[in-house]
């Protein structure tokens, strides 16, 4: 797993050899397969969520939770890397027409409002319900927020930045699919990782309420 | 009408209820010991459906409108009167006779004249006898009740006694209470629950 | 579901403690809205009026389920035969007609604060509310079971309502509000289907 991790950074350096088009071209690279992690992410924190309810599994809270929490901070990587790429395109570190950008922001704003939640109720049957039905409105959202982004652009603002650059090449896809393959391996990895740290902390709890 | 196996309920790290074994058949009266924590409440509020365990089996041999829930809190709105909380609650049971039943039930709790006021402006015994008639109202077959007697005044336990003598038969009971003797006289099966530690 | 109903309009009769409050609140908004506003600004303020009709909305939701509270009422209502999003239902038609009532006054003040309304304005507000009240009954029985419960109802919700703001705004000023209000039925139609199916995960443990 963490080799794999570090082939995200080989792919890093390797890319920019493909990158005929300046220096935004780069982080490309960087930004959409993270965005699209994060969707992974919140994707499988929803599916986890849709299992606990189904069989109320006191696993999934976790691995709900854990998908969620990994969601947001490739969420917020996304929001960095993206406002980078909004400075070194068109000079300015926010734009609300960039979709994906904005959408991003909601998404933020909601999976706050989710940590919020969680930490605000004991943990429980009820916080695991709870966290779970939320996390489903979450990815609900996402599709219906994007949505409402497109039609507010008409409105919200006027001078709509098309991004229509040629054609990828191979080799820029296939850069892109290492870095894509290489950042979803990074999230696994965290993710395992960090849920395994999770179940550690909870046996513990459980064996020192046992010894107490 | 109740059965449950190796019953188990935590909340997060915390272990309520582990390994419980209960068996309540129609006619039965079971009641529950045990000291403060020890789970009482969680056990009762298993049966009626309120939480649910986080392992082992738990079987009820009847529907949810035919249970009695008889809680810590009344579970009534302190802004509506007695009779228009029990009016609610026999809408939501669809009780046959509701207006009949209700004002049976009021004046055999002695809350007939206090009908019109606010469930608010109660005291803690008169809130229990409300939450008993709303226990009641439906003719449960199970009933489960959770320190029944808390609150009420020496009638009120009198009243109580003698009702739940009159509602054995086919009936079947769970009660938790922390005073058994006050029970004996029932003949039930006890079911100790040590805590869960 | 009719008896839910009509016992919380009985509380509020009662009480008379949410309208009130949500009608001088939603006035007190759009006359602060005026002083902020300066010169001729008609789109903003058809922005204004959504973002009054929002946090007027919250205020109610937030008392929404506080009789349940006390007492442990909640329990009582789960325990009943009743499907247990009936209980939610229930709940949406009062917060909706309490929400309507405000509207009722709040319209008319705005048209007369900053502009008359169109037609197709009125119908974003009606379209509006059913989302509001669906999306934010569900979210305020949540809330109920949390620690900090008045600050987290609006942390929830407003991510949520975002769509409803756009759909709104859009109705509002777009020359044809045919797509904006299709929208705002569509998020109608998902967010209370969702919000019905969960409902009893909100409620029992």
């Amino acid at each position: 797993m963490l080799l794999l991790g570090g082939g995200v950074a080989l792919a890093l350096l390797w890319a920019p050899e493909d990158a005929d088009q300046g220096i935004s071209q780069r982080i490309f690279y960087i930004h959409v397969p993270v965005a699209l992690t994060a969707y992974a992410c919140f994707g499988w924190g929803a599916w986890k969520a849709l299992r606990h309810l189904w069989t109320r599994g006191e696993r999934y809270d976790l691995e709900s939770y854990t998908a969620i929490h990994m969601g947001t901070i490739f969420g917020l990587l996304t929001l960095v890397t993206g406002s980078i790429w909004a400075k070194i395109s068109w000079g300015v570190w926010w734009s609300w027409g960039e979709r994906q950008l904005v959408l991003f922001l909601i998404l933020f704003l909601f999976y706050s409002a989710y940590f919020m939640l969680r930490f605000s109720v004991d943990a429980g049957p009820a916080r695991a319900n709870l966290s779970a039905v939320y996390a489903l409105f979450g990815v609900v959202l996402i599709p219906v927020s994007f949505l409402a982004i497109r039609l507010a652009e008409n409105f919200i603002h006027p001078v709509v930045f098309t991004r229509e650059g040629p054609q990828m090449a191979g080799s820029m896809f296939a850069t892109f699919l290492v870095c894509l393959a290489g950042t979803l391996a990074l999230a696994g990895a965290l993710y395992s990782n960090e849920l395994t740290g999770k179940r550690l902390d909870e046996r513990l709890l459980e064996l020192r309420e046992l010894l107490a | 009408m109740i059965r449950a196996r190796a019953l188990e309920k935590r909340f997060g790290s915390k272990r309520v209820l582990r390994d419980v074994e209960l068996d309540v058949e129609r006619g039965g009266f079971a009641v529950v010991t045990g000291p403060n924590g020890s789970g009482k409440t969680t056990l009762l509020r298993l049966c009626a459906g309120l939480a649910a365990p986080t392992s082992g089996e738990l079987e009820l041999g009847v529907e949810r409108g035919r249970i009695g829930y008889l809680g810590h809190e009344a579970l009534v709105y302190r802004e509506l009167t007695a009779l228009e909380n029990l009016d609610l609650y026999g809408r939501l049971y669809r009780v046959p006779e509701r207006r009949e039943r209700i004002g049976m039930l009021l004046e055999r709790f002695g809350l007939w004249d206090a009908r019109h006021e606010r469930a608010g402006a109660f005291s803690r015994g008169m809130l229990q006898r409300l939450a008993l008639c709303r226990t009641l109202l439906h003719e449960p077959d199970l009933l489960l009740l959770d320190e029944p007697f808390n609150a009420l005044d020496a009638d009120g336990a009198a009243l109580l006694d003698r009702e739940l003598v009159e509602l054995r038969g086919e009936r079947a009971f769970l009660v938790a209470t922390h005073d058994p003797a006050r029970l004996a006289p029932l003949a039930p099966e006890h079911v100790a629950l040590a805590g869960a530690k | 579901m009719a008896a839910l109903a009509r016992k919380d309009l009985l509380l509020e009769l009662r009480g008379r403690e949410t309208l009130p409050a949500m009608l001088l609140f939603v006035v007190a908004m759009l006359v602060a809205f005026r002083f902020a506003l300066t010169g001729e600004q008609s789109d903003a303020a058809a922005g204004l009026l959504w973002v009054a009709i929002l946090f007027t909305a919250l205020l109610g939701l937030g008392r929404a389920f506080v009789p349940e509270r006390e007492q442990g009422v909640l329990d009582g209502l789960v325990l009943a035969p009743c499907d247990r999003s009936a209980i939610w239902l229930g709940k949406l038609l009062a917060t909706l007609a309490f929400l309507v009532l405000v509207e009722l006054v709040a319209l008319p003040a705005f048209a007369l604060f900053f502009e008359p309304l169109s037609g197709q304005t009125i119908a974003a507000v009606a379209l509006a509310n059913v989302g509001i009240c669906a999306v934010g009954t569900l979210l305020a029985a949540m809330a109920v079971a949390a620690r900090a419960r008045e600050l987290l109802l609006p942390l929830l919700f407003l991510p949520l309502a975002l769509p409803i703001v756009v759909g709104g705004v859009g109705a509002t000023v777009a020359e044809d509000a045919g797509r904006y209000l299709g929208f705002l039925a569509l998020y109608d139609l998902v967010f209370a289907i969702l919000a019905w199916a969960t409902f009893e995960y909100v409620v029992v443990e």
